[in-house]
């Protein structure tokens, strides 16, 4: 089988690899990208749709204003991938709450949106918290249980799947092509270029990005990178659709564009286990039921689990290889909130071949101590 | 249009559909009560109202929901009725948390 070249080889073909080659396809570099295949762990598939900011970089500044910067893209990104495939993404820029059921959820909420007003800037943060009565005023159906929250203008939510089958058919009408069942086995140096050797054939390109999720652990190596990645599991609930009443999304319940209320926001680590198990079902309802209690008169419909793509300090990993020019590894548990910053910021950068200065804080050479370089 | 087509000695009870008294048997579906008292539009859908009425009488397609005792989106096929069950027509989509 003839070798395919193109500019740029993304690996991956989740949210991450998607909204990176849209956004090179956009600019109008030649893009092949390389997806596992439904073995994956499809963490795309699993999201639930937030667009968040209020709390996003508690501990990382540069990741606090990486994340601001594309929900401020998100209007505009949304708007064009719509114009451009005719597939909405769903995305509302409604604002979004963080409810809180005790006085020790909602004093670690005070703390934690004070730490990030530091971080924002107060006029730009524009984040605060909110007693019970206001929050009841934003939220049909709150629960005597909540005593209050946070509330972030710059907050939203979009449909994961119709975002990721948007982005797809974006970067198909711009000069990406997809390759599915194509897992990388092995990746060369050729020229001045890369060789990427597949289950679905051989491809060259002057750049390689990895955006494979927890995959990238295993190939961040082969162009001198290094990905120390885990897997945190989260488990979904939804309901049948109604009629709409959330104007907003929350943390732990959102109404979806079609009607069904999604909750979750678990947190397990249990390897590669993508079951759903009954007891953290359980608290996930209970706390869902509290918070808006006619969720109660619904039925769940379906519930499933993910595994989110967790770095050992949960901030996404940008760097660019120095052994091997052109080779850079993406990782990230937020593929729908940067997922603007993704098309419209990052790829641009990838396309002349160097990351911006600010982004040598998100390499994975944060996580090397002295006494154990390159610990797995 | 619908007969019952056994006679049967099993009690006879009576049930609220639309605020107007209704006779069915025990063991009766909530579908199969309203086909036989006449009823064949049980719901209207939600994106065009469009009227629908129960259709496989086995939980597969959805097209009988109701309104029982105040739950929204039951399927009156896989109900069946209690003494003064109280059944409305859903009416598009369920509406939760405005009232």
């Amino acid at each position: 089988m003839a070798v395919q070249h193109a500019d740029t080889i993304v690996v991956g073909g989740g949210l991450v690899g998607a909204a990176i080659s849209y956004g090179l396809a956009k600019i109008g570099q030649g893009v092949i990208v390389l997806d596992e295949g439904d073995v994956a762990f499809r963490a795309s598939r699993g999201n639930f749709g937030l667009v968040w900011v209020q709390s996003k970089g508690d501990g990382m500044p540069e990741y606090a204003r990486w994340t601001r910067r594309s929900a401020d893209l998100w209007p505009e990104f949304a708007g064009e991938l719509a114009g451009e495939t005719g597939v909405s993404p769903h995305y509302y820029k409604a604002g979004g709450v963080h409810t809180c059921l005790s006085e020790e959820e909602l004093q670690a909420r005070t703390n934690l949106i004070e730490r990030m007003r530091q971080v924002h800037g107060p006029e730009r943060y524009e984040a605060r918290v909110l007693d019970r009565r206001e929050l009841a005023e934003m939220l049909p159906g709150l629960g005597e249980a909540v005593i209050g929250g946070s509330w972030s203008p710059h907050d939203g939510h979009a449909s994961p799947l119709h975002l990721l089958r948007a982005l797809h058919a974006g970067l198909l009408q711009g000069r990406g092509r997809y390759h599915a069942d194509a897992r990388v086995t092995a990746i060369a140096r050729d020229g001045s270029g890369y060789r990427v050797t597949t289950a679905a054939g051989v491809f060259a390109a002057e750049r390689v990005v990895l955006a494979a999720g927890l995959a990238n652990r295993a190939l961040a190596p082969m162009v001198g990178l290094s990905a120390p990645v885990s897997p945190l599991k989260g488990q979904i609930l939804v309901t049948e659709r109604a009629a709409t009443v959330l104007p907003m999304p929350t943390a732990f319940v959102r109404q979806t564009e079609e009607g069904t209320f999604l909750m979750g926001d678990s947190y397990e680590d249990s390897g590669f286990d993508t079951a759903s198990r009954p007891n953290v079902m359980a608290e996930i309802a209970r706390r869902a039921a509290r918070t808006f209690p006619f969720l109660r008169k619904l039925q769940v419909v379906r519930a499933w689990a993910a595994l989110r793509v967790m770095s050992g300090d949960g901030f996404p990993i940008y760097e660019q290889s120095r052994t091997h020019p052109g080779a850079f590894v993406v990782n990230c548990h937020s593929g729908v909130t940067l997922a603007g910053a993704h098309a419209l910021a990052l790829a641009p950068m990838i396309a002349r071949g160097r990351l911006d200065e600010a982004f040598a804080a998100f390499s994975a050479g944060r996580f090397d101590v002295q006494a154990h370089r390159d610990v797995a | 249009m619908f007969k019952r087509i056994a006679t049967s000695r099993k009690a006879r009870l009576s049930f609220d559909f639309e605020g107007h008294r209704l006779e069915a048997e025990d063991g009766d579906t909530v579908a199969a009560a309203l086909l036989l008292a006449g009823e064949r539009v049980l719901r209207s859908t939600a994106v065009s109202a469009s009227e629908r009425g129960p259709f496989c009488l086995m939980g597969v397609c959805f097209e009988c929901l109701v309104e029982i005792d105040g739950i929204p989106n039951r399927q009156a096929c896989m109900v069946k009725v209690l003494p003064g069950m109280r059944v409305r027509r859903q009416r598009g989509a369920a509406r939760v948390g405005s009232t």
